[in-house]
């Protein structure tokens, strides 16, 4: 009994942590409309500051605290930079293109806080006064976690005073609901947006700092806690406080209790719950369904064309390069070689759901690592060849797809994106856990080709003629009358249904034949490797294959090929050239959706 | 007092307003009238700045305003309630009124909850509502107060009449002409012709985005040809 209390406890003590990260998650987003994924960022920055400023003040009671909140609110002013600098300006793009934006601060931020605080863990100083522990009922209790939850309660209260009995309060609940009639009767968004961004920014700090005497502070901090705070968010309902303080209850529950019941599957579980919450509720437990003063009228898609004359002669010359030209490549370029024809692959199967689908995808790594880990379980645990692995891959990676793909193709919009997300972090923390299969995070080596494909000519080609069979594929379906189902649908789902078009059943084929296609990639990436990671499912991944989309053009069919090869090239140079390369692409992504807010290359209408 | 000329807007690649000028004076109740779809609702929300207007001119007390954000055209003095309300249903009715409220002007009485409630007598009863459960004709008189807590000098009224009971519609025209002895302008727009008239001085039809008459609302009334032209279903 006492160790159920214990055990309840710290679950009340991680929800505290959660409840401030996922605050100013839900804040934000309700206000702006914009999904920060550099929110986890900003939390890792006030646990670096608070380890700064706490073993630079010197000891006690206030020089603690003082430099507790001080971090808290530098990390407000850090956001608001951020906000001014760079979301102001990208308010009205589409949603993929502030995820991603905001994803590019996640890049720039993570390779700041190596060049300031470098690589390694660093162990903060305990709270002075609250080292020790407490007895419950003749348990030992952390005191550390006891003021954990009285600040969690403490600031919930605050919140609820801010919001209801203040003016800024009313005011950010008005715009959460309708932010257009707010600014119709005198009010000045950009400050309301400013003031929001603050407020979220300072409480993901106060969570990160507040973690200081609980855990090292490390590089690693930003995507561990963005990944269970959108859950949280998107459990208690996108934009609502009250369901986020219920949701950071309700996973702080289960993760204490899960490790006892479940010891191996506490990441999944958080996941899981997520996917069964938003299949029963798409909108969360207290969330709303979207307004609709959205005012925005959307247009159909123009009609994809066919190559005509001078693209067909485009496309044949570069056939012929691909077929002439890798005999007269060193090995280095090779490699290079399969991997751009890989990239490429991977980047039409996203695409296909995108642009003549629709649908985003935030998780697309999940199949890709589908595909990997298939062909080298099959590899490891069955001896089989690699021809065998290659088959089975897009089976396997198509089931995930279809599985995965049954619940997310139901919602749209930034639902389905975190949905998306969601399952790929089930399948990411799948591969990192369960260690006798999969190797956990030491993966699996040893995946090698079969003999006749082991030179790198040989892989070159075969990576060649698969990829851009596969690609060829694709287009094909594109042209089909499913192609014609699909993309009638993604214009107009009522219009589609009422001439009979199942457009569910149209969707969840196009999100399981890409995921397929995808795991073909994934397979060939994993023999050209020799080995499978849990990275091949992480999330820079998918936004690796997004990234190569919308670089492209989501509306063209060439776009994908043109992104992947951009992509790719681009990627090979930074790292080549710049030991700040992920602050370099971050850049490079913030300055393409800031320069092109509707879309880049011009392809995408507004 | 408001002069709009040669408005244009669009949805998309729609051509909605197609040039649309007319003039609201100081203390008068002008009136737009047209068929569903004319362009009513789209000319107030460009002049308010809420749909961008793609070409064309309006002047409001002296100062050009197209193309300015809606919170600056708002705090010029100029108030906007919305066709469709658009309460904010999770707040009570004091604080939809708190959203509303701005600096007072000089030379005005400002406008306080107190004051709503002496125009609207019925919200007083229910202060602490959430707005989301309110009849409709109680929500229109919020939507009202809410905007008149900006202080503005003159509103556009978007079809305040729409789907309420004709008791609630006769309560309107007496609460539109109170505001009209306070002196306040208004620009309002509706189908329904008889409560145009009760409350009106002159009046504007506007056909496929253009005005095509324009008078007093007594001219409007004997001139049948014109009704029947541009208004008879």
């Amino acid at each position: 009994m006492s160790h159920l209390l214990v055990q309840g406890l710290s679950g009340l003590a991680s929800a505290a942590s959660l409840f401030l990260v996922a605050a100013g998650l839900t804040v934000i987003f309700g206000v702006t409309r914009i999904v920060n994924f550099a929110h986890g960022s900003l939390y890792m920055l006030g646990a670096y500051l608070a380890y700064s400023l706490v073993t630079w003040l010197p000891r006690g009671h206030f020089p603690f605290w003082g430099g507790v909140v001080l971090a808290a609110l530098l990390t407000g002013v850090i956001g608001v930079v951020v906000e001014v600098l760079v979301l102001r300006r990208i308010y009205k793009a589409p949603e993929l293109f502030q995820l991603l934006a905001t994803f590019g601060v996640v890049l720039v931020v993570q390779d700041l806080a190596l060049a300031v605080w470098g690589p390694q863990d660093l162990l903060g100083p305990r709270a002075p006064g609250l080292r020790g522990a407490v007895d419950v009922l003749g348990e030992r209790f952390p005191l550390y976690d006891l003021v954990l939850i009285g600040i969690g309660g403490v600031v919930l209260l605050l919140l609820w005073l801010l919001f209801q009995r203040t003016r800024f309060g009313v005011l950010v609940r008005a715009a959460t609901a309708d932010r257009e009639m707010v600014g119709a009767l005198g009010v000045n968004q950009r400050w309301l947006f400013t003031g929001v961004f603050f407020l979220g920014s300072a409480l993901a700090g106060l969570g990160g700092a507040l973690q200081v005497p609980r855990e090292s502070v490390n590089l690693n901090m930003d995507l561990a806690i963005i990944s269970e705070a959108f859950v949280v968010v998107v459990v208690g309902g996108l934009g609502s406080l009250p369901g986020a303080a219920l949701a950071a209850l309700l996973i702080g529950q289960l993760q204490a209790f899960g490790i006892l019941v479940f010891p191996r599957i506490t990441l999944v579980l958080v996941f899981l719950v997520m996917a069964v919450v938003l299949v029963v509720r798409p909108y969360g437990l207290l969330g709303k369904r979207p307004g609709g003063h959205a005012a925005s009228v959307t247009l159909p898609e123009p009609p994809l064309a066919g190559l005509t004359g001078r693209g067909r002669a485009v496309v044949a010359l570069a056939l012929v390069l691909c077929v002439v030209l890798p005999p007269f490549l060193g090995d280095y370029a090779l490699v290079v070689l399969s991997e751009l024809a890989i990239a490429v692959l991977f980047a039409a199967s996203l695409h296909f759901i995108m642009g003549p689908g629709g649908m985003a995808s935030f998780g697309h790594a999940a199949y890709f690592g589908a595909g990997a880990y298939a062909a080298a379980l099959l590899v490891k645990h069955a001896a089989a060849p690699m021809e065998v692995g290659l088959l089975a891959a897009p089976f396997a990676a198509g089931l995930v797809g279809l599985l995965f793909g049954f619940f997310c193709v139901r919602l749209s919009g930034v639902y389905s994106a975190m949905l998306t997300l969601a399952f790929a972090q089930i399948a990411w923390s799948t591969a990192f856990q369960w260690v006798e299969v999969t190797g956990g995070d030491n993966g699996i080596l040893g995946v090698w080709p079969s003999a006749w494909a082991v030179p790198k000519l040989a892989y070159a080609y075969l990576s060649l003629a698969l990829c851009l069979g596969g690609t060829w594929l694709l287009r094909r379906v594109i042209f089909a009358p499913m192609g014609y189902a699909l993309r009638a649908q993604r214009d107009s789902a009522l219009r589609a249904e009422a001439i009979g078009i199942d457009a569910f059943k149209v969707r969840w084929l196009a999100f399981a034949l890409a995921a397929a296609f995808a795991g073909l990639a994934g397979a060939l990436f994993a023999f050209g490797k020799g080995s499978v990671f849990p990275t091949t499912m992480a999330i820079p991944r998918s936004v690796d294959a997004l990234l190569m989309v919308l670089l492209g053009g989501v509306q063209t069919l060439i776009g994908p090929v043109i992104g992947a090869l951009a992509y790719t090239g681009l990627h090979e140079q930074l790292v080549r050239v710049t030991e700040l390369w992920r602050a370099a692409l971050g850049a490079i992504i913030i300055a393409l959706v800031l320069f092109f807010p509707r879309g880049l290359a011009g392809f995408r209408r507004a | 007092m408001l002069t709009v000329d040669g408005l244009h807007a669009h949805y998309g690649r729609a051509h909605i307003l197609d040039g649309v000028s007319l003039t609201v004076e100081p203390g008068e109740v002008h009136v737009l009238l047209g068929r569903n779809g004319a362009g009513k609702s789209t000319t107030m929300k460009a002049i308010m700045g809420l749909v961008p207007p793609s070409a064309g001119r309006v002047t409001f007390l002296g100062q050009a305003i197209a193309g300015r954000a809606p919170f600056e055209i708002a705090r010029a003095g100029l108030g906007y309630v919305p066709e469709d309300r658009r309460i904010f249903a999770e707040l009570t009715v004091e604080e939809n009124l708190e959203c509303g409220r701005q600096k007072p002007r000089d030379g005005q009485r400002p406008w306080s909850v107190e004051r709503v409630c002496e125009l609207f007598p019925s919200l007083a009863a229910m202060r602490r509502r959430p707005g989301g459960r309110m009849s409709g004709g109680e929500q229109q008189m919020l939507t009202i107060g809410r905007t008149l807590m900006g202080n503005p000098r003159l509103i556009l009224l978007d079809e305040p009449s729409e789907g309420l009971a004709p008791v609630i519609v006769e309560r309107m025209a007496a609460a539109i002409l109170a505001l009209k002895a306070e002196g306040l302008s208004v620009l309002l727009s509706e189908q329904n012709l008889s409560f145009a008239y009760a409350v009106s001085d002159r009046a504007s039809i506007i056909e496929k985005g253009v005005v095509r008459w324009g008078g007093t609302m007594a001219a409007l009334m004997t001139d049948e040809a014109a009704r029947r032209a541009y208004l008879s279903v």
